[in-house]
């Protein structure tokens, strides 16, 4: 029982540091659920990070629901994604509630510009760690780049990005390791 | 508007919206089509911005805010928990595969090959925010803007805090949330411009 409550517990203090969607999350993920915890470890984190981007729903969500599987079950699971949504439910029901125009009053966007600059900072981060963890021989890089130029000059949707990654890795991934 | 129909309609979003918590927003402007008198457009268009600017995964932030509009308090948590659902169900079946397949080398190979498109994906993200944080007027400039522009429109003190921040972090160790909190601050002392 009180696994499942701290379970809740780091994961609502993660969702409430969570700014810009699931990808800035890392950094918080580390902290909290690799470093102080230890519920999983770094490269167990990247994959299921791989795994929510080809499965529906929001990555935070199922980063969650894998990590809180892992450590207690079925429950535990459940535990972690009901934490990692607690806050915003909370804090939008409040703006929706109350503040009519919040994202208009000039202190919030002054703030959020500032931010946007935090998360820069995370996700860049993140993308070096995800670039060591997945880059590691001539065959990733090439995947790795033709799948970057493809994403972001020719706008290709992630999803057959992943599933291409997916099929190219069975394929040749016996000859690519040594 | 009857709260089976709600979770059902977020259900739904829930089980397609591939990729994340924007991919969640065709599907909304599905629904507001569908419903115009609890949803409309313009209110769509509040919501990415309140989603943007709060805190938490941006699909929850917007399964909250619509649900809210549609039936209260009670809407809302009923279309986040819509929401969510499917992403848990699917997400415990993987992972208890995992559990099981995880030594078999179909499995790792396909992880080979799928990490580092997950790390091109997060260099897109990347350049998205950067894009944001450093030009954030980026929408007013003309059609055929040229180097020049760009270079006039560059947020210069958000360069330069990214700059601060990137060099220390790398070398102490600083909790994110206290990383986000500082820059908040000085994002309000300096009035850094918002989005346009």
């Amino acid at each position: 029982m009180k696994e499942l409550f701290l379970l809740f517990y780091y994961f609502a203090k993660i969702g409430l540091f969570t700014f810009g969607g699931g990808l800035a999350m890392l950094p918080m993920i580390k902290k909290e659920v690799v470093e102080k915890n230890k519920w999983a470890t770094e490269d167990e984190i990247m994959n299921y990070y791989a795994i929510g981007q080809c499965t529906p729903g929001i990555i935070a969500v199922n980063t969650a629901t894998f990590v809180g599987y892992k450590k207690k079950g079925v429950l535990g699971g459940i535990f972690a994604t009901l934490g990692v949504v607690f806050p915003s439910v909370v804090i939008i029901v409040i703006i929706a509630a109350l503040i009519s125009n919040f994202s208009s009053i000039s202190y919030v966007q002054y703030a959020f510009s500032g931010i946007r600059v935090a998360v820069s900072v995370l996700v860049f981060d993140a993308v070096i760690k995800f670039i060591k963890s997945g880059v590691k021989d001539k065959i990733t890089f090439l995947i790795f780049f033709v799948s970057l130029i493809l994403a972001l000059i020719f706008d290709v949707s992630s999803i057959y990005l992943v599933l291409g990654g997916i099929l190219l890795g069975a394929l040749i991934g016996e000859r690519g390791k040594k | 508007m009857n709260l089976f129909i709600l979770f059902f309609e977020f259900f739904k979003i829930g089980l397609f919206a591939i990729g994340g918590g924007m991919a969640t927003l065709p599907f909304l402007y599905d629904l507001a089509g569908k419903y115009p008198e609890f949803l409309s457009e313009q209110m769509l268009a509040d919501m990415i911005a309140v989603s943007e600017s709060t805190p938490g995964p941006i699909g929850v932030n917007c399964a909250t805010y619509v649900g809210y509009n549609f039936a209260g308090i009670f809407g809302g948590v009923i279309a986040t928990l819509g929401l969510i659902m499917p992403s848990i169900i699917i997400i415990l079946i993987i992972a208890k595969a995992l559990d099981k397949y995880s030594e078999s080398r179909f499995v790792k190979n396909a992880f080979y090959g799928l990490r580092p498109v997950v790390a091109s994906l997060v260099c897109c993200a990347l350049v998205s925010i950067l894009k944001s944080a450093f030009l954030p007027r980026i929408s007013t400039l003309s059609e055929s803007f040229n180097i020049k522009q760009i270079i006039g429109i560059i947020e210069i003190p958000a360069v330069i805090l990214f700059a601060v921040l990137f060099a220390v972090t790398r070398k102490v160790k600083i909790h994110p949330i206290f990383i986000i909190l500082l820059s908040a601050v000085i994002g309000v002392i300096f009035k850094f411009q918002p989005v346009l």
